[in-house]
């Protein structure tokens, strides 16, 4: 049993903002107060500290096939970045995969910080539930071997479907159900949490070497559009259930002008439920192929209108960054205005992807646009429980920054500040200085965790009513926001104690969160009979044996099957 | 005996087939061995050299030499193939010019009658 | 994995010796030994049938005794050593390699694998320039051009050409073989020049030379030379059109290209051609992964140290240092004063005055199998056959992972489980 007493907690899902209350915790849940026996309780003073669920981050890239080709090529990424081995205080933790550890792992990276070091890092931040944006399912495997190796957090994987062969062969034929049960099958195959969506349609064509630009064009040799890629996988959500809502990686991300394909996507999406990933990318306005302006003003309109949209930001940090995404063709044309080294990988019947370094440079009038972008697009969105804090690490930039775009939003004169270091040409007509909102602690619990929880569906986290997670962030109060948010006093997870003054002082495993939606088991016959035609791979050994998680958590659907 | 005529090769080591199955029989076997030790040259290279198949012949690289027989191959005139594994490693050096890998394949090597 | 209910046969059984990872082999066991195994190569069926899944001891210094007692010595020798290297990795399952990773943080020690002799020189071409790949499986269905560079898959990765790249039907290629062009190019005939529609003989040392050459023709660039390495400059302008006009190219390279002179920058330059022919079409690259799982020692390394291959650890956090810390160069310079050798053979393919330096200092080894490291080892732990005996998890040459499942029970721990346990009873040194 413990106690944290006193504290000043912020928990937007039931409505508590900034009351100061105890907090009771036993077995790793929240309990009623009621339930409580103080005897034998231990206790946090947490007298004038600020007590918030622990963090959530809906969209990051942080382990997989993927991420591990970045660590993997970019060795100068590491360099300085470092973390030595060290112990836990008691020099003893039973609890690390049953072992005798005593020893916390060395870990090194900025952008693509080792698996060991990205737990730790999110851990000590106040984070304790983190989404890995994109797998690719014929690697699934991989990503759960790797989640294994970060500690503390619970986790879960959205897995790449708007350019699956099966899917777009089903939509082509009007087979929508089928289509459906495929997606069950390959959600429980690949222990996988959402349904992900990246420039449907445009990776496909990728390996024609080209792209898709709006909703109707056509996703070469399956006579399908992006529209009805988008809007079957939407309907296969709603119908399964599944406690996420699609999530997708838009059209035209990073182009000069590609405000209108967003707008077109946001209307395809009317009066569905779905979340646009790293808003910002898609969110400029001005001529193609010109020198970019914000379009964060038509697009916060259009997300305002929208009510059954969420949207995560993705907001720049300026430094480097390391551009890695299943969008096939972005990543090449990266590689080519940047001339940076250039990763590709075209995953066979199912999607695709690349990487490409990155550096976000203050006086690029394209990066400062970009940076003004995400700042706008917060402060024009006008419901905090549909725009969540991303940097769609490490996209646009390292997770470890969080803290510094929390400041940026809190802090109006730190902004004016930051806003006059970008590129005067940008800064001159920019509609930032005007916007002169003030996120208040309330809402950053709300686009940090509360909001991001929820829209995951995830029902025990983001919040500390009962039957909560104990997953609870306690922060000082300080004035310098990005300090109070980059080191909290107290971490918890589970209820243990794992992260104290911004010291680790325990490690444990992570939950992963997977969903199991029922299918037709007649599906799997045409599902042998496409990887027969189509892989490399026996259908017998592509699904993800539950070896692969040993701390795994299915969560329910509410689909009514079929 | 007739002084014997040595020729300069680029000597390179690589997998064979034989050399393959030596590596399941096990390498303290006789089928590795035989694979193993052995090295390769094209027919008008032995005939240079004066050498029958299966002759002993040496071969000298800066970091070693070893006496193996010769078998004649499908080879380019001046190519010495030898298969990987511990005789070949005898003529290989330590210097991986800071990439870790050693020089396995495009030394220079002399090979004469032995 | 299935396994048949009358006989013990097992079915879509996973071979591990090589990068191909064939996941389509059948193995029939009988009274506890593997009696046939179908689909398989040479050294597929080599791996299942010549396994000897006895009960055997480990050795300390020559004498058998119990597990415990080895794995007490092993702790002992990495404990007292300064300088420990850990070294192989190719043959065994991520879930060892991750454990030896923890081991060498645990220790300080340098850690390395087998890629420092393999595609090391591939990966320090990826950090360079990038490498624009793809899954075998688009090779398959796509690729209407293959370009073998440096590689006799004939030999190394034997049923590569029938199952992944040559021969197999796919989306866009109904006619099989037909529908692809087979260029492979080597410095001299083999097994699988033979089967080519196009041989490119270089001279030996001038792939570099060659590979530039095809840049300046695919760039559009006149050449003013009648040959270059030894191919004459006509079937280097055929070359690069073909490359430029196919719907789906794909190169594949092996030691050729990363074990001759210019090593990655050799590589460098197939790779960097490879991304410029994107200009013109799609290409793409999957580079000849060997030994066993050494793509998976690549990938857990990587993840747990940030880089793929010649990690030290020496102070409390990895740094990289091909040349520095891989295994031929730390044994030549005398700089380990211990190694403990997983699940690969050293004495039998390192130059010889690295493999000497093995009989120098003490020697750990971890392998299924008798080999010349074990023979030379203080301490030889024969482990089971992960594949064969146990079960684990393997990466094949373009990414892939698949789970090996056991055929045979398992008589013998794991690489995993002895690696854990020396872990679990090692004295790290002070950090400095």
């Amino acid at each position: 049993m413990l106690g944290i007493l006193n504290g000043r907690v912020y928990d937007p899902i039931n409505g508590v903002n900034g009351e100061v209350k105890d907090l009771w915790i036993e077995d790793g849940r929240v309990v009623a107060p009621s339930d409580v026996d103080r005897g034998g309780a231990q206790t946090i003073d947490a007298t004038d500290l600020v007590v918030m669920p622990g963090g959530v981050d809906v969209h990051s890239h942080f382990a997989g096939a993927k991420v591990n080709s970045g660590r993997k090529f970019r060795p100068e990424d590491h360099r300085g970045h470092v973390r030595a081995r060290g112990s836990t205080p008691d020099g003893s933790d039973t609890r690390w995969r049953g072992g005798r550890m005593g020893m916390t792992r060395s870990g090194v990276g900025y952008t693509t910080p080792t698996t060991h070091l990205t737990g730790y890092l999110y851990a000590e931040m106040g984070y304790t539930t983190v989404m890995e944006a994109a797998s690719a399912p014929l690697v699934a495997r991989h990503t759960h071997e790797e989640f294994d190796d970060v500690p503390i957090l619970d986790k879960g994987a959205y897995i790449t479907m708007g350019n699956n062969h099966f899917i777009m062969r089903c939509i082509r034929d009007g087979e929508r159900e089928k289509a459906r049960d495929y997606v069950a099958w390959l959600l429980d195959a690949t222990k996988g949490y959402a349904i992900k969506v990246v420039n449907p349609g445009g990776v496909e064509n990728w390996k024609w070497g080209q792209n898709v630009a709006r909703l109707d064009d056509e996703v070469i040799g399956f006579g399908v559009t992006p529209r009805q890629i988008l809007t079957t996988l939407s309907w296969i959500n709603d119908d399964l259930g599944l406690p996420h809502v699609p999530h997708l990686h838009s059209l035209n991300l990073g182009q000069a002008g590609n405000v209108p394909s967003t707008i077109e996507v946001i209307e395809a999406l009317d009066g569905r439920r779905a979340h646009i990933c790293h808003l910002q990318f898609f969110s400029y306005g001005g001529e193609p192929g010109k020198m970019p302006r914000s379009g964060a003003v038509e697009i916060a309109q259009a997300v305002n209108a929208h009510p059954l949209l969420t949207v995560d930001v993705g907001q720049v940090i300026f430094g480097e960054a390391t551009t890695m995404t299943s969008d096939g063709p972005l990543q090449y044309r990266l590689h080519q205005l940047t001339g940076n080294k250039w990763l590709n990988d075209d995953v066979e019947g199912e999607t695709g992807g690349g990487l490409v370094p990155v550096l976000y440079k203050r006086s690029n009038a394209f990066n400062a646009v970009q940076w003004l972008t995400g700042m706008e697009l917060f402060l024009l969105i006008e419901d905090p429980w549909r725009v969540f804090l991303t940097t769609d690490h490490p996209n646009a930039g390292p997770f470890f920054y969080y803290p510094r775009v929390i400041k940026l939003l809190m802090d109006r004169d730190y902004r004016a500040e930051a806003l006059a270091g970008i590129s005067a040409r940008v800064r001159r007509g920019a509609l930032l200085p005007e916007l002169d909102r003030e996120y208040s602690l309330y809402e950053i619990a709300i686009i940090t965790r509360a909001g991001t929880a929820r829209v995951l569906g995830l029902k025990n986290k983001g919040h500390l009513g009962v039957g909560a997670d104990a997953d609870v962030t306690i922060y000082a109060p300080l004035e310098d926001k990005e300090e109070m948010f980059a080191h909290p006093r107290y971490v918890l997870k589970d209820g243990e104690v794992v992260v104290k003054d911004g010291r680790l002082v325990s490690e444990r495993p992570g939950r992963t969160f997977y969903v199991s939606p029922p299918h037709d088991p007649g599906i799997e016959a045409d599902i042998r009979a496409h990887f027969e035609t189509c892989y490399s791979m026996s259908f017998d050994n592509y699904p993800v044996q539950p070896e692969y998680l040993p701390h795994g958590d299915v969560v329910a659907c509410a689909g009514g099957g079929h | 005996m007739s002084t014997s005529v040595s020729k300069c090769f680029t000597l390179i080591t690589g997998r064979t087939p034989e050399q393959g199955k030596g590596l399941h029989v096990g390498k303290d076997s006789d089928v590795y061995r035989e694979a193993t030790a052995a090295v390769m040259m094209g027919e008008g290279d032995m005939a240079h050299l004066g050498v029958k198949e299966g002759q002993i012949v040496r071969v000298r690289t800066a970091a070693g030499q070893v006496e193996v027989p010769v078998r004649a191959e499908s080879l380019p005139e001046g190519l010495l193939f030898m298969p990987m594994g511990p005789m070949a490693n005898v003529l290989i050096g330590t210097g991986t010019e800071g990439t870790g890998m050693p020089h396995f394949k495009g030394l220079e090597a002399e090979v004469e009658a032995a | 994995m299935t396994r048949t209910q009358e006989s013990n046969v097992f079915e879509n059984v996973v071979c591990s010796f090589c990068g191909c990872l064939c996941d389509d082999l059948a193995v029939e066991v009988d009274g506890g030994r593997i009696t046939r195994v179908r689909r398989a190569c040479a050294n597929g069926r080599g791996l299942f049938t010549h396994y000897d899944p006895s009960p055997r001891r480990p050795r300390v210094n020559g004498r058998e005794v119990d597990w415990d007692e080895a794995v007490a010595e092993a702790a002992r020798i990495l404990s007292a050593s300064d300088s420990p290297l850990i070294y192989g990795l190719s043959s065994t399952a991520t879930e060892a390699q991750r454990k030896a990773v923890e081991l060498a943080d645990r220790l300080g020690a340098m850690i390395d694998t087998t890629s420092s002799v393999c595609h090391g020189p591939t990966g320090l071409a990826m950090q360079a320039v990038g490498e624009p790949t793809c899954t075998l499986g688009e090779v398959r269905n796509r690729a209407d051009l293959l370009v073998f560079w440096g590689c006799n898959p004939a030999v190394s990765h034997i049923r590569h050409f029938s199952r992944y790249s040559v021969t197999p039907k796919g989306m866009l290629t109904p006619n099989g073989r037909r529908d692809r062009t087979l260029v492979v190019v080597d410095v001299r005939p083999t097994g699988s020049t033979k089967m080519a529609d196009l041989f490119l003989q270089v001279k030996p040392g001038s792939d570099f030379e060659v590979l530039t050459a095809l840049r300046a023709l695919v760039g559009g660039k006149e050449l003013d030379a009648e040959a270059v390495g030894g191919v004459p400059l006509s079937q280097l302008r055929d070359l690069a059109e073909r490359m430029k006009t196919c719907r789906f190219g794909v190169a594949f390279m092996g030691m050729g290209l990363t074990q001759t002179g210019g090593r990655d920058l050799n590589v460098s330059e197939l790779f960097t051609l490879v991304a410029e022919l994107n200009a013109h079409t799609r290409f793409t690259v999957i580079p000849m992964r060997g030994h066993g799982n050494v793509a998976g020692a690549d990938q857990v390394v990587t993840w747990q140290s940030g880089y793929p291959f010649a990690v030290s650890y020496s102070r409390g956090y990895p740094r990289y240092g091909p040349g520095e810390f891989s295994a031929v160069d730390v044994l030549a310079r005398g700089e380990a004063d211990a190694a403990l050798i997983v699940a690969s053979d050293p004495v039998a393919h390192f130059p010889k005055a690295a493999a000497q330096q093995l009989e120098r200092i003490p020697v750990i080894a971890l392998d299924p199998m008798p080999s010349l490291t074990t023979e030379v080892a203080q301490v030889v732990f024969p482990t089971a056959c992960y594949g064969v005996d146990a079960a684990g998890t393997a990466y094949r040459m373009d990414g892939v992972p698949i789970r090996l499942r056991p055929v045979l029970p398992s008589v013998r721990p794991t690489d995993e489980k002895v690696l854990g346990d020396i872990s679990a009873l090692v004295q790290p040194g002070m950090v400095m």
